[in-house]
C-alpha cells in the first residue's frame, strides 16, 4: 500500500524555488517583487485548456501593472505539451517541470492547480481547479488587493 | 487452533501487500489518454449496445422500454 502523504502548499507559507535549470535564474529576477500567479497544467486536462485564454487576458490587462504569470507544464511527454502550446497561443511564461519535481513538492490535489504569490514571494491565495468565470472573477479581485500591497 | 490467527495475520499481510498505488493528479497523463476511454470506437461501441440491448429480456435493453425480443 502506497498511499503517498500529500501535503498541500498552504496560504502563508513560503512556495518553493522554481528552480528549472534552464530559466531559474532568469525567473528568479523575473519575480523579484511582483505578484506571480503559478500554474500547473497538462496537455491532457480539459479546464487546463480552458483557463489558458483568462490568463492571457490576466497577463496582459495586469503584466504592466507588475503581475508575473508562469505556467508550468507537467506533461511527461514535452511533444504533448508543444502541440498544446502550438494550438493555445500565450503571452505568458510557460516552464516545463519534465520531472515532475516541483509539483511533486506542491503536492495539489487537483489539475490545474494554481498559486496567487504576493510581492514577497508567499503563498496568498491558492486554487485547485478552473470553475470558467468563477475563477476568473476570483483571480481579478485577488491580483488587484495584492497588486496594491508593497513588498517588505 | 495457534496457527489461526497467524493465518488470519498472514491474509491481511498479504492484503496490504498488493499492488495498490495512488497516482497523483499531474501523472493522470496516461490515464487521461483517448485510448483509456471505453467509447473510444464508435462502431464497436454500437455493435455491443446492440447485443447488449437484444439479449436483456425484460429489464428493456439499454436505457429504453421494450423487452428483449431479440428483433431489434
Amino acid at each position: 500500500m502506497a498511499l503517498a502523504a500529500r501535503a498541500e502548499i498552504k496560504v502563508g507559507e513560503k512556495f518553493p524555488e522554481i528552480a528549472t535549470s534552464t530559466i531559474g535564474g532568469k525567473l528568479r529576477e523575473l519575480t523579484k517583487g511582483r505578484v506571480v500567479l503559478v500554474d500547473f497544467w497538462a496537455s491532457w486536462c480539459v479546464p487546463c485548456a480552458r483557463s489558458f485564454p483568462v490568463m492571457d487576458e490576466l497577463q496582459k490587462t495586469y503584466g504592466a501593472k507588475g503581475l508575473v504569470i508562469i505556467a508550468v507544464n507537467v506533461d511527461e511527454i514535452k511533444a504533448d505539451m508543444e502541440s498544446f502550446l502550438k494550438a493555445h497561443p500565450v503571452t505568458f511564461s510557460v516552464v516545463r517541470d519534465a520531472k515532475q519535481r516541483l509539483v511533486e513538492k506542491t503536492g495539489i490535489a487537483a489539475m490545474p492547480s494554481s498559486f496567487l504569490l504576493d510581492k514577497n514571494g508567499k503563498v496568498a491565495f491558492a486554487h485547485s481547479g478552473f470553475h470558467g468565470s468563477e475563477t476568473q472573477a476570483q483571480y481579478k479581485r485577488e491580483i488587484e488587493s495584492l497588486l496594491k500591497q508593497d513588498p517588505k | 487452533m495457534k496457527t489461526k490467527p497467524i493465518l488470519i495475520c498472514l491474509a491481511l499481510l498479504m492484503l496490504g501487500a498488493t499492488g495498490c498505488q495512488s497516482v497523483s493528479p499531474w501523472q493522470r497523463g496516461t490515464l487521461a489518454n483517448y485510448t483509456m476511454r471505453a467509447d473510444r470506437d464508435p462502431l464497436g461501441d454500437a455493435q455491443s449496445e446492440h447485443v447488449f440491448f437484444s439479449r436483456e429480456e425484460a429489464s428493456g435493453g439499454k436505457g429504453v422500454g421494450g423487452g428483449g425480443c431479440g428483433c431489434n
